[in-house]
């Protein structure tokens, strides 16, 4: 294993610390530093408030994920609604909107 | 029996960081339930070494305010799934890390996980009591050198006198881990040697991780070096301090480099 491995894992790791900071920071400078919500979390928000309109929402079943790419990022709120009709008892709703470009602030 | 461990140091810049989500991903591949927990409230970094910043949804203060629960709030480590990390905030100052607050927090990872190891800022400030005030035991991560391990011996000395554990007439649990240690230029008599930080110290030694580049290599990528590169001396390290923190008793060594035959023939390049 050693040796093999040692052929391949040997790239560089700095590209992928840049890269990873690229994201990271354009993320955080529109955010601002200040509490103040990005699209995504924004977005969040909303369909939370939305959803909260229709049905009683329990915190304890929603699910949240996140994913921040460079192109694309991915927001997947999971909320289990119970009882929504008559014999069906905990419906499970899945609600993944957000799969959709994030604007990023342009590289100088 | 789950355990609250601290990684503090005082001064900034040792390795707690690293050292929090190494020795965490140590525990967790033998078996055990870990959280991370991020002190570092407007300084969060604990999430990149940890490849999870793009994860992050909520964090502690979040969960103390009542913005979400804890379990929304906890990241599982995808390569290690008994792992999980509650990041700090990056925005609210760390006045929102109320004492009621986080006991509530502290207290109810105690019943999902065998371990909870809070990553300390740097400082003395309020962070930092925060991230000790509810800990058993504490690593103290020191570098060899002079003011490292002054700040150490504030550190040790506030562990003794503000802790929940120091309040209740009990002894704190603490552990010294010498970390970017060279062993050539301490034998060269240019480093202070592992002899005399614990002779100024006085605290039980937990570990000797080796100066080495398999630990900026490990962050540059976003994982534990435990995780990224197991075979490195500073992994190996880092392992053994993790299963004697668990309480096996294995002699203290300074793992060196393995050198694979590919390695030693080519040289590794510097770019």
């Amino acid at each position: 294993m050693t040796f093999l491995s040692s052929i391949f894992k040997r790239r560089s790791s700095a590209p992928v610390a840049r890269d990873r900071l690229q994201i990271l920071l354009a993320h955080e400078r529109t955010s601002g530093g200040d509490g103040k919500d990005d699209l995504l979390a924004q977005l969040h928000r909303e369909i939370m408030e939305v959803i909260k309109r229709h049905v009683a929402v329990d915190q304890d079943k929603v699910q949240i994920k996140l994913d921040r790419g460079a192109h694309c990022s991915t927001l997947e709120i999971d909320v289990e609604v119970p009882g929504l009709t008559d014999a069906k008892p905990a419906e499970k709703l899945a609600a993944t909107p957000a799969a959709k470009a994030v604007p990023q602030s342009k590289k100088a | 029996m789950s355990k609250v461990l601290v990684v503090t140091s005082g001064k900034g810049g040792v390795g707690k960081t690293t050292t929090t989500a190494a020795l965490g991903a140590a525990l967790a591949k033998n078996g055990q339930t870990v959280v991370l927990v991020d002190f570092d409230v407007g300084l969060r970094n604990l999430d990149l070494v940890m490849g999870a910043e793009r994860r992050v949804v909520f964090d502690l203060i979040n969960v103390i305010q009542g913005d979400a629960n804890l379990a929304q709030a906890l990241i599982k480590d995808k390569r290690v799934p008994s792992l999980s990390l509650l990041p700090a905030s990056q925005t609210r100052d760390k006045d929102a890390l109320t004492s009621e607050g986080v006991a509530k927090v502290i207290d109810d990872l105690r019943k999902k996980f065998d371990w909870v190891i809070c990553d300390s800022p740097a400082g003395i400030e309020r962070g930092a009591q925060m991230a000790m005030y509810h800990a058993d035991m504490a690593v103290i991560v020191t570098n060899p050198e002079v003011s490292s391990v002054r700040d150490s011996d504030r550190i040790i000395g506030m562990l003794d006198s503000t802790t929940e554990k120091a309040k209740n007439g009990e002894k704190m649990e603490k552990h010294l881990l010498l970390t970017r240690y060279d062993p050539q230029r301490a034998s060269r008599g240019d480093m202070l040697g592992t002899d005399d930080v614990l002779e100024i110290l006085s605290i039980p030694l937990l570990g000797i991780i080796p100066e080495s580049g398999d630990v900026l290599r490990a962050s540059n990528v976003g994982a534990p070096v435990t995780i990224a590169e197991p075979e490195s001396a500073a992994a190996r390290a880092y392992t053994d301090a993790a299963r004697r923190l668990a309480g096996e008793k294995l002699e203290v060594t300074i793992p060196t480099e393995r050198k694979g035959l590919f390695d030693w023939l080519f040289k590794r390049r510097v770019s």
